[in-house]
């Protein structure tokens, strides 16, 4: 690298990172200059489509937004269609949703934690490599994630894109005997999932620190999944207002305004005028003093300090460790709720079409998803907002790139090459597990022809 | 399960011509022996080893983008030829079939027999349809995956 030069660093297409995106870092001399996440997906094929429906049917329509996170879609989807046909789902039917969504967690978290993240912190190139080395780990990553697979298919008929779930409930409710194995599978997933935070607390971190704003549910009592109120907490003494600020749903938009940026096709967004951050880490911040007791403690031995107290972790490159406390609480969550289910009388509640707005939110793994629509009174869906988690993050992914970059120029020593840069800027990128298109699959190859 | 075939189609039917393997996968139900599998995958790699568990015959089918493509071209791999192909840094979730093979072989989870049947792609945007190439070749693609599951249970009344 000539330090004095300018040069340009493209990443084509970031690997493991959960669908495709590239980044465009500009150097000049010892300082980065310009960092843009390009991101290839339209991000409104699925509104537009949502538009002209009948208000049953968003719940599947969006579960087919992301291969990882379907149940995300569908509950931030049902929240916001029974808001607006004025509906609440309460009791064993908002338990099993709840369990569901634990079920997304389990399998989305330990899919990032084994098979893209932790590859970073172990020098292996990937998964594969992993296995080869710390075969028993992977073995119970796969293990974990597979108990993260059987609730989804044991509530949400198959285990990729549910079909069990509409709006006002399920179409079929599970009997009481019909859980006991998954309580089986969760308690066995338990000593996993403990054995994930150890393995993962004495990785070895690089010095990090972010200081976006951070928005997450809130929900006094329990940690929040599928349900909650926005809430911002900003760095303590930054002169912007108080540590901890709410706001209702419906102001969400007002709140947090999106934006093209030329170089993406994806929208970019700002919490009232500011960069934010929303996911593991500002879900901890904002509601680990409701962690599981065994969750808890996990987080306190992985060295988070202490949750109760209000313990923050501001270092991207420990969200691993934060994941890996999250799947105990998803574990014992699911847990408590199959150690109370009583089976429904019926379902799901009805849920009659109305003219109206609703709103929904939601924890996606990865953090807040929105949903609004707007009804005609017939229930026909006229108009249907989605604010994704990863385009609410691309701004603060952005800044943490250029952070860790700055960082590396500007310690001594030889300056860093293309290779160890790019290395660092994807796992700049990874630490937030970005979920960016969700959706295409293929061999990508290059073929030769005589 | 001894003599368990199984017939995964991976791809996303939003996505235009990457819905060729999941289509492939429905036209073949009520029409492949009892004891074939046919299920459709999204590519995650877990969620595919978890397929072919206890399988003795894995039949995979998926969307190929080749550069330069011949959209509608097909292709017959073993499992060692689809595994050794670059993993494919477009997929889904970061990984390819062939990095799912390496992971499969790693942990000693690869099916005991394995066939991969490939389609070259054209369009794969978000509501795309299907490409005319592509579904003039279907048919014949729907045909080899069918001749390999008649194959594998052949097989199996022969031991």
């Amino acid at each position: 690298m000539n330090r004095r030069g300018t040069r340009v660093l493209r990443l084509d297409a970031l690997a493991r990172v959960e669908g495709e995106a590239a980044l465009h870092l500009s150097v000049e001399g010892d300082r980065v200059t310009g960092t843009r996440l390009r991101i290839y997906e339209p991000p409104r094929f699925f509104e537009a489509l949502l538009a002209g429906r009948g208000h049953t049917e968003p719940p599947d329509i969006t579960a087919r937004i992301c291969g990882i996170c379907p149940v995300a879609y569908q509950m931030s989807a049902c929240r916001a269609i029974e808001d607006a046909c004025g509906v609440q789902v309460d009791g064993p039917l908002a338990e099993l949703r709840r369990l569901l969504y634990c079920g997304e967690w389990i399998e989305s978290h330990t899919l990032h934690i084994y098979l893209l993240h932790a590859p970073d912190f172990l020098g292996c190139a990937d998964v594969v490599e992993l296995a080869r080395g710390r075969r028993a780990a992977v073995e119970r990553g796969l293990r974990l994630k597979q108990t993260g697979n059987a609730i989804l298919e044991q509530l949400g008929g198959r285990p990729v894109h549910p079909v069990n779930v509409r709006t006002g409930g399920f179409y079929r409710t599970p009997r009481p005997d019909e859980l006991r194995p998954l309580a089986e599978r969760l308690r066995q997933a338990r000593d996993d999932a403990l054995e994930t935070v150890r393995w993962v607390a004495a990785f070895e971190f690089p010095d990090g620190m972010c200081d976006h704003d951070l928005l997450a549910l809130r929900d006094p009592g329990r940690y929040a999944i599928d349900s909650g109120t926005p809430a911002v907490m900003t760095v303590p003494g930054d002169g912007h207002g108080p540590a901890l600020r709410r706001f209702p749903l419906p102001d969400f938009e007002r709140h947090v305004v999106e934006g093209q940026v030329p170089h993406s096709t994806a929208l970019t967004a700002t919490l009232d005028g500011r960069r934010h951050l929303t996911g593991p880490l500002a879900r901890y911040a904002v509601n680990g003093r409701w962690l599981h007791p065994v969750a808890a403690e996990a987080a306190r031995a992985a060295g988070l300090g202490d949750p109760a107290a209000g313990a923050r972790c501001d270092n991207p490159f420990r969200s691993i460790v934060v994941r890996a406390v999250e799947v105990v609480q998803a574990v014992e969550e699911g847990l408590r709720i199959i150690d109370g289910y009583e089976r429904p009388g019926r379902p799901a509640v009805e849920v009659p079409p109305r003219e109206g707005a609703g709103f929904g939110a939601t924890e996606a793994p990865r953090g807040l998803l929105y949903h609004r629509y707007a009804l005609a009174e017939d229930g026909t869906v006229t108009e249907a907002r989605i604010v994704a988690p990863t385009a609410q993050n691309q701004t603060a992914i952005e800044e943490d790139v250029r952070r860790t970059v700055q960082s590396r120029l500007d310690r001594a020593g030889p300056a860093p090459d293309d290779e160890e840069l790019t290395g660092l800027c994807e796992r700049a990128v990874r630490n937030h597990d970005p979920c960016i298109s969700c959706a295409a699959h293929f061999l990508d190859v290059t073929v030769e022809r005589t | 399960m001894s003599g368990r075939v199984v017939v995964i189609g991976v791809g996303n039917p939003l996505r235009g011509d990457d819905g060729v393997g999941p289509a492939a996968v429905d036209a073949l139900r009520g029409r492949v022996p009892d004891g074939t599998v046919l299920a459709v995958s999204d590519g995650e790699l877990a969620r595919v080893l978890e397929l072919w568990r206890g399988a003795d015959t894995a039949v995979v089918v998926e969307a190929l983008r080749a550069r330069p493509g011949r959209p509608g071209e097909l292709h017959t791999l073993t499992a060692a030829e689809a595994a050794s192909r670059p993993a494919g840094t477009a997929s889904t979730h970061a990984f390819g079939l062939g990095e799912c093979l390496a992971l499969a072989e790693a942990l000693d989870l690869l099916p005991p027999r394995l066939v991969v049947h490939v389609m070259e792609v054209a369009d794969t945007r978000l509501g795309a349809p299907m490409s005319e190439a592509v579904r003039t070749a279907l048919p014949e693609l729907i045909g080899r995956v069918a001749a390999s599951v008649r194959r594998a249970h052949e097989r199996d009344h022969a031991r």
